[in-house]
């Protein structure tokens, strides 16, 4: 579904991407962990062409969507993205929030714009919030109306930049189980985080980004129990403790 | 002093109020309202993503004369350098060019129309630079999102960006309305009719200076008082939204 060959990207001076080949198939869950600065979220944002890449491909259900030809929106229609910081607008209604998208991007009727959006916000525990301005909402309220805004546009993957990062700890769980919610329905899934056992439970693959490069990668069960790379053993036992 | 200057209003207030004061709010709003357009206008010229050359960088050099020339903007450098040459000369130096310059392209116009223009011209170099900061203070975060959900750059600038930084702009523009008041007294200088102007008729008739300057001080001071204030209100009243 999604393929990178070599892909590069540079920022400044600093290398941090050098080289990704990653191959993520229909229904697959990947988790991408790794210390900061490893170019985790930068390979994130690169799979939708929020950074454009020095050098590489991009095979987004077999279009190279680096190409110039192409026309970037209407891939990113099929790819939601969540982000660490929520970005939910604040200048909208919760339920605004959710059928903008769908109804300038994809012409949606506004009563059936408005209608899935209820049928979503259901599915979150948002539904009393729907009239509600976007800006009062909590940490995890904000963020599970993130996930359901990008989901409103029907997308064949969906991509989470930490998603649980800024979230007051009490939180985090509400978020994590929409997540896992979302991941056991079957949808494909990229998800950069530091919450190691969440990683371990809901992916179908872990991938160690160090250094501007995949390090190491395999099941949750090879990666977390019997790590081979020595820095991936060295980045696991700071964060399992 | 007090009484010579309560006579002097009750023989004059004509001059004062319905010439002067009359002339300037009417000079002040037509340079904010066209100001305003124009300032627009450049704010996005600045902001624009126009690289006609960006073809010869095949290679993609991030350094370097061709990666320099592939950037070059000639829509952004414009408005740049026009913002600069307006903010870095005086007001006044505007005035001279514009008076004796505008009625040789087009001989009908007369100095207050002249003056007026020059005054827009010169309040579009500072609001295009409220509109870029206004817009620039809106967090990257929401146009990733509004970008992430496939949305174009136009639809994400007028529903998602616009409507935060209009928040920023408008009491800023407003204080530009009054920054502009006091400005047009530098119009006296071509006799155009506005409050500095009736003082220069008053005292001419009277030899009464100090008591003229203090009425059309206090006239200035009403206006300028007055406006503050309205904005200080209308700022609240966004903020507590």
């Amino acid at each position: 579904m999604i393929e990178t060959v070599d892909l590069c990207k540079s920022f400044g001076d600093l290398q941090v991407l050098k080289g990704i080949n990653e191959h993520v198939s229909q229904g697959e869950v990947v988790s991408i962990i790794g210390p900061s600065g490893g170019g985790k979220s930068t390979f994130l944002r690169c799979l939708n062409m929020l950074e454009t890449p020095d050098s590489g491909q991009i095979f987004f259900e077999g279009v190279d969507i680096t190409s110039e030809k192409i026309n970037i929106d209407l891939h990113r229609r099929k790819m939601g993205m969540v982000f660490q910081h929520f970005n939910v607008f604040p200048h909208l209604s919760v339920e605004e929030n959710i059928t903008l998208a769908p109804t300038i991007v994809k012409k949606m009727p506004k009563n059936e714009a408005k209608e899935r959006a209820m049928e979503l916000l259901n599915r979150v525990g948002l539904a009393d919030k729907a009239a509600e301005s976007a800006a009062s909402l909590s940490g995890g309220q904000k963020q599970r109306l993130a996930i359901v805004r990008a989901l409103a546009m029907e997308p064949d993957v969906m991509l989470f930049d930490e998603p649980t990062s800024a979230l007051d700890p009490e939180m985090v769980g509400e978020v994590l189980d929409v997540i896992k919610g979302l991941v056991k329905s079957g949808m494909t899934s990229v998800i950069v985080t530091h919450e190691m056992g969440f990683a371990k439970e809901v992916s179908d693959r872990v991938v160690f980004f160090d250094g501007g490069v995949v390090a190491e990668e395999g099941t949750p069960d090879e990666i977390f129990n019997c790590p081979q790379n020595p820095r991936t053993k060295d980045f696991l036992s700071k964060v399992l403790y | 002093m007090l009484e010579k200057m309560l006579q002097l209003f009750r023989d004059y207030w004509q001059v004062f109020i319905l010439e002067g004061l009359k002339y300037t709010l009417i000079l002040s709003a037509l340079a904010v309202f066209f100001g305003v357009i124009l300032g627009a206008v450049i704010a996005f010229g600045r902001m624009s993503d126009i690289k006609p050359l960006h073809f010869i960088n095949k290679e993609h050099k991030k350094k370097g004369f061709i990666h320099w020339v592939s950037n070059f903007n000639p829509v952004s450098f414009l408005c740049s350098v026009y913002t600069e040459v307006i903010r870095g000369t005086p007001l006044l130096l505007q005035f001279y060019v514009f008076v004796f310059l505008i009625p040789k392209i087009i001989p009908s116009i007369n100095t207050f129309t002249a003056v007026a223009i020059s005054l827009a011209f010169n309040s579009a170099a500072y609001v295009s630079e409220l509109f870029r900061s206004g817009i620039q203070a809106v967090d990257k975060g929401q146009t990733e999102a509004a970008r992430s959900l496939g949305m174009s750059k136009q639809q994400t600038m007028m529903r998602v960006v616009m409507p935060q930084a209009i928040k920023n702009i408008l009491p800023a523009v407003g204080n530009e309305f009054v920054a502009i008041v006091k400005e047009t007294s530098m119009a006296s200088t071509f006799f155009v009719g506005e409050l500095m102007t009736s003082y220069l008729k008053v005292n001419g008739a009277t030899y009464l200076a100090l008591e003229a300057l203090t009425i059309i001080g206090i006239i200035y001071l009403s206006v300028t008082f007055t406006l503050s204030k309205l904005i200080g209100a209308y700022e609240r009243r966004l903020n507590s939204k």
